[in-house]
């Protein structure tokens, strides 16, 4: 095929994110477990990029979970998410930035919903008004933030002071990409490179000098799937898909996992704790586990940011193999220190230390 | 290890690139008539072991053939070489000599190991 085709073609799989001006909702699960990654990218937008990123204190849970585990009704969810764009819209907002893939597979799916259904639409509207007296419009842009990330992936590599080279031996690091089925699998035209050529981390991975491995299950669910894991019995599901994802890419001996989704990231961290104490199995070099990072605080990494204020620390899986890869400074005895420098307990069983 | 209240699924995959194809080569490399085997299973439906007891010829011919060698220990010793699946067989396939290859195999690796 002609390069002119190729590019007709590719420009199908472009999804048009905003510039500037952002209504943005946070994630339940990442403000807990990665506490560094929404701070990051709200200072990298306002004070790095000077973009303007509005929040609200009044924004709730999408009940993502809930709807996912079969307790929260379509029609609840719906006008929660409509009271998302209410706020939205009293703030003078068109355009939504979205922290969760969880989240965003909601919105886009009520979005579709409305479209093809429009009377759904207007029942929630109805509901909505009822319930809190607000009316709202439906965002012109829907990006989550690592579309926005993305978008400004040159910006950062131009800033970057720790690129993703391997200091000891000068090779790009190696590094595997994995993205949230919510975010393209189910309405693609959402997603960079849509669900066949999800571009979104694999862009950033390289523009930011590593390598991107493509290993047989790349496109694997993580093993997070809402009802698997809800149900403690039923976890066995859950932890075999993550088992099968990491014994297909141990052989390409990957330094580190980049993933976009909260809950891609919680499990495949803490999976790999669960998976050495129940068969005693780690899949990274020398015995150690694969640090698995969000693509906030790979791009604090790469900006030098120190990676304490990133939240590394609180991972399940600790990083130290892999900022000694990538020759960032860091001092141990910092880790649990608060900013004011009392020490903080330090938990057990930390992986990688 | 039951440590979390759930255990951990092993896949149920065929995974040709792990399994272990050498007995069933070592079977083709001396029984050629194992190749025209069409599993249709007159084998089994005829045998006498497999009346009584869980043994089916045609099952240890495509775990054979899969590389799936380890079930194929554990059942094999059930054959009673009566020689009805031969009698019977559409295909020709000398099922006998297949059984006493395949016992070979097992007790003396050598023969087939790559």
């Amino acid at each position: 095929m002609k390069n002119e085709g190729r590019k007709r073609i590719w420009a199908e799989y472009q999804k048009k994110i905003a510039d500037d001006h952002f209504f943005y909702v946070r994630s339940c699960i990442r403000q807990s477990f990665f506490p560094g990654s929404e701070q990051f990218f709200l200072n990298f937008m306002r004070d790095v990029l000077g973009k303007d990123v509005y929040e609200n204190p009044s924004h709730t849970t999408c009940t993502g979970i809930g709807y996912h585990g079969d307790i929260v009704p379509f029609s609840t969810i719906m006008t929660v998410v409509a009271r998302h764009f209410a706020l939205m819209t009293e703030a003078g907002y068109k355009n939504i930035a979205i922290s969760c893939v969880t989240s965003f597979g909601i919105y886009t799916e009520i979005i579709e919903t409305w479209k093809h259904f429009p009377e759904e639409l207007e029942k929630t509207r109805e509901y909505l008004y009822k319930a809190t007296g607000r009316e709202f419009n439906i965002p012109e842009n829907m990006a989550h933030t690592s579309d926005i990330i993305y978008k400004f992936r040159n910006e950062i590599a131009e800033k970057a002071k720790n690129p993703l080279i391997n200091r000891q031996t000068g090779d790009p690091l190696r590094v595997v990409e994995h993205i949230g089925c919510h975010y393209s699998k189910m309405f693609p035209k959402y997603g960079v490179g849509g669900a066949e050529f999800p571009r979104v981390l694999s862009g950033m991975a390289e523009a930011w000098g590593g390598e991107v491995i493509d290993y047989p299950e790349r496109r694997h669910c993580c093993g997070f799937g809402f009802r698997q894991y809800l149900v403690q019995a039923n976890r066995g599901y859950s932890i075999s898909n993550t088992v099968k994802k990491f014994d297909s890419m141990k052989p390409f001996k990957p330094d580190l996992v980049l993933t976009n989704c909260p809950g891609c990231n919680m499990f495949m961290d803490k999976w790999q704790y669960t998976i050495r104490e129940m068969e005693g199995t780690t899949y990274g070099e020398n015995g150690e586990s694969i640090p698995v990072l969000t693509y906030e605080e790979l791009a604090g990494l790469v900006m030098g940011y120190n990676p304490w204020d990133l939240g590394l620390q609180y991972h399940m899986v600790q990083s130290e193999p892999l900022l000694r890869k990538m020759g960032v400074e860091f001092d141990g005895q910092d880790k649990f220190k608060t900013k004011d420098g009392r020490q903080m307990p330090v938990p057990e069983n930390l992986i990688n230390v | 290890m039951e440590k979390f209240g759930f255990k951990l699924s092993k896949p149920r995959v065929i995974d040709f690139d792990r399994n272990d194809k050498s007995v069933a080569e070592f079977i083709h490399a001396n029984e050629p008539s194992f190749r025209l085997c069409i599993e249709c299973g007159g084998c089994s439906a005829t045998c006498t072991a497999g009346n009584f007891i869980p043994f089916s010829l045609r099952e240890l011919h495509i775990l054979l053939k899969r590389g799936e060698t380890e079930k194929v220990k554990d059942n094999i010793e059930k054959c009673m070489l009566c020689g009805k699946c031969s009698l019977v067989c559409p295909r020709g396939v000398n099922t006998r000599n297949i059984i006493e290859l395949a016992k070979r195999a097992f007790k003396i690796p050598e023969l087939h190991a790559v």
